[in-house]
């Protein structure tokens, strides 16, 4: 079973909630850290690397000797990530290729070779009492996030487990769609803010226009009737679970603790959670 | 010359849930003649927090996307196999494009034989722009799962500078999105300087430092504010290392305090809300910190 945890807004406290999740039930989980922008669980979970694997995009080199400078590679790159710069010929922006090949295929002279360029790292770790973790991570100054997040989900060592806990990363756009996609379940962890409320919504029509069953743990909540129980109320949305607001969490989480260190009695409800998704998910494949 | 190009200020955070958009938005206050705009174009949120009067919404295509004509297709696979996201399938006995798969490269378009293409212009959202009582604030909607967000990100900030230019105002400020890929990337592109926000935690730091390096790798200069510094006061030492290191500057410190979340629930900035607050305080000083920042 795989369960992406995500959320519309950042800050909500996702990553507290998939680590106390994935903690509560590592014996039968490992944890993929898909927020390769801003990868945070290393942070938290402290783990043995013991792998490092490099990923890597095929992105153009331009042969400037080859070149005649007829501008049809520019033309065909439809990410503005190639430029003709005058004398010194065709630029590639790294940063904004997608890897699609399109200006490798157009070129009349063959002036333009695929390289393969690292745009991100792959670390796995060993956790104490056996459990797995891999956290992906960009390579600073490229965009390419959801080919890392890809590599992290297909990595050959999260074959042999049959739990996958994603931290999956903030908002709704591409990076949020490779990383939740084939999901068989998400949980939206929002707070009951206004920004928490609407960025919640936009969420739901993410997950919901990828058809995903998915349900929504509120973090932070001051008084019994707040405004995400209501919109999910109306909505028919399921709450798994509502954390209060605590400072002894956000000072735990200042120190690199975990969740579980302030509350332990939660261990036994994120057992349980895990148990009832997989009854749920089993039930309607 | 060049004395009407207006600056840019790009607010960012590595990290979400800093408190980046209260922040901007209380800042905004403090400068009487700016264009602001919100570049999280997949949870804007900045709207929420001022009184707004729609002006303007219109459609934002940011590409294209592919679609096999099969009157056309005489199924020889080259499409299939040329696409490089997978996003082309056999199934039911013709070639599919997956529109949630497909990237819009124009690849298979461009090599088709037949030329049994449609190349349809892809719908990823609306932009928006609003009149309110701090001046123009131009804004965008991404559809939830749809692709280009940088590209929105970079035609709100064109529309931005365009009003900026327009209106005769110096100033255009940029709530930008968390991260560093593509759509924080395009939030960065061309800014005057950036006001990085962070918090006193090991993923505040940590994120903190991928900003600033991405900065860097941009040549761009940077200033941080540290955000809930009292949570735990160990930090701003840390951070203060780090900002050195990259030559950055530091700009000032927030404690933790509810009335963000407060100011949040009446639809107000911190400074509109609550103007005698230490924090609105703080923040006067933070804005006048941020004007000698820009040069302004
Ligand atoms: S590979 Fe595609 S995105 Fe990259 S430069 Fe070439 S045409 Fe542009
Ligand atoms: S298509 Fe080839 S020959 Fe033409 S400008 Fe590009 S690299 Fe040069
Ligand atoms: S390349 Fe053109 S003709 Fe060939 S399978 Fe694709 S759509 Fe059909
Ligand atoms: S436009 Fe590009 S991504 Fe889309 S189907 Fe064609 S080759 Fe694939």
């Amino acid at each position: 079973m795989k369960i992406a945890i995500a959320s519309g807004k950042g800050g909500t406290g996702k990553t507290t909630f998939a680590l106390a999740l994935f903690l509560a039930n590592s014996d039968r989980s490992v944890f993929l850290d898909c927020d390769v922008e801003e990868p945070n669980a290393h942070l938290f979970l402290k783990g043995i690397e013991k792998q490092k694997d490099v990923v890597q995009l095929l992105i153009p080199k331009v042969n400037a000797d080859l070149c005649n400078q007829c501008g049809l590679c520019v033309k065909s790159c439809q990410f503005n990530a190639l430029a003709m710069a005058g004398k010194a010929g065709v630029l590639v922006f790294n940063e904004l290729c997608h890897s699609c090949g399109a200006c490798t295929l157009i070129c009349p002279t063959g002036a333009i070779q695929d390289v393969e360029t690292p745009v991100g790292e792959i670390s796995i770790y060993d956790l104490k009492g056996g459990a797995e973790f891999l956290s992906g991570r960009l390579k600073v100054g490229h965009s390419a996030a959801p080919a890392v997040i890809q590599a992290v989900k297909k990595h050959p060592s999260t074959t042999p487990y049959t739990h996958h806990i994603i931290d999956s990363p903030p908002g709704t756009s591409c990076s949020f769609v490779t990383s939740v996609s084939g999901a068989d379940f998400v949980i939206l962890v929002t707070e009951p803010t206004p920004f928490g409320l609407h960025d919640l919504k936009l969420a739901v029509e993410g997950v919901e226009n990828l058809k995903l069953p998915y349900a929504v743990v509120v973090n932070r909540v001051r008084e019994k009737d707040h405004l995400i129980k209501k919109y999910c109320a109306e909505k028919n949305i399921k709450i798994l679970l509502e954390l209060e607001e605590d400072r002894r969490v956000a000072e735990m989480y200042s120190k690199g603790g975990t969740l579980l260190e302030v509350l332990p009695d939660l261990k036994e409800k994120l057992n349980l959670l895990l148990s009832d998704l997989e009854d749920q998910v089993g039930a309607n494949p | 010359m060049k004395s009407n190009t207006p600056k840019e200020l790009v607010v960012v955070s590595g990290k979400g849930g800093t408190g980046k958009t209260s922040i901007t938005a209380s800042l905004a206050s403090f400068f009487p003649k700016k264009v602001l705009v919100d570049g999280d174009v997949d949870a804007a949120d900045l709207h929420l927090l001022f009184n707004l009067k729609n002006t303007k919404t219109e459609d934002y295509y940011g590409g294209s996307i592919a679609e096999i004509i099969q009157d056309k297709c005489t199924q020889c696979g080259i499409c299939e196999s040329l696409c490089r996201f997978d996003a082309i399938i056999f199934e039911e006995n013709r070639y599919v494009v997956q529109e949630m798969s497909c990237e819009g490269c124009k690849v298979c378009v461009d090599h088709c034989p037949e030329k049994a293409f449609l190349w349809k212009p892809d719908l990823n959202g609306i932009w928006m722009e609003s009149e309110t009582l701090h001046g123009s604030l131009i804004h965008a909607r991404l559809t939830p799962g749809s692709e280009n967000s940088g590209k929105l990100v970079t035609h709100v900030k064109e529309i931005g500078k365009k009003r900026a230019i327009e209106q005769n105002t110096p100033l255009v400020i940029v709530d930008g999105p968390p991260g560093i890929g593509c759509p924080a990337i395009a939030a960065l592109t061309g800014a005057s300087g950036l006001l990085m926000v962070t918090e006193p935690t090991p993923s505040g730091l940590h994120d903190l430092i991928r900003i600033l390096d991405l900065a860097a790798h941009f040549k761009l200069k940077s200033c941080v504010l540290l955000n809930k510094a009292d949570i735990n006061p160990k930090y701003e030492a840390l951070i203060q290392a780090e900002i050195k290191k990259f030559d950055a500057s530091f700009i000032g410190t927030l404690p933790y305090s509810k009335i963000f979340t407060e100011a949040q629930l009446k639809g107000q900035s911190i400074v509109e809300a609550y103007p005698d607050s230490k924090e609105s305080i703080y923040l006067k000083e933070i804005a006048k910190r941020v004007t000698s920042f820009l040069g302004l």
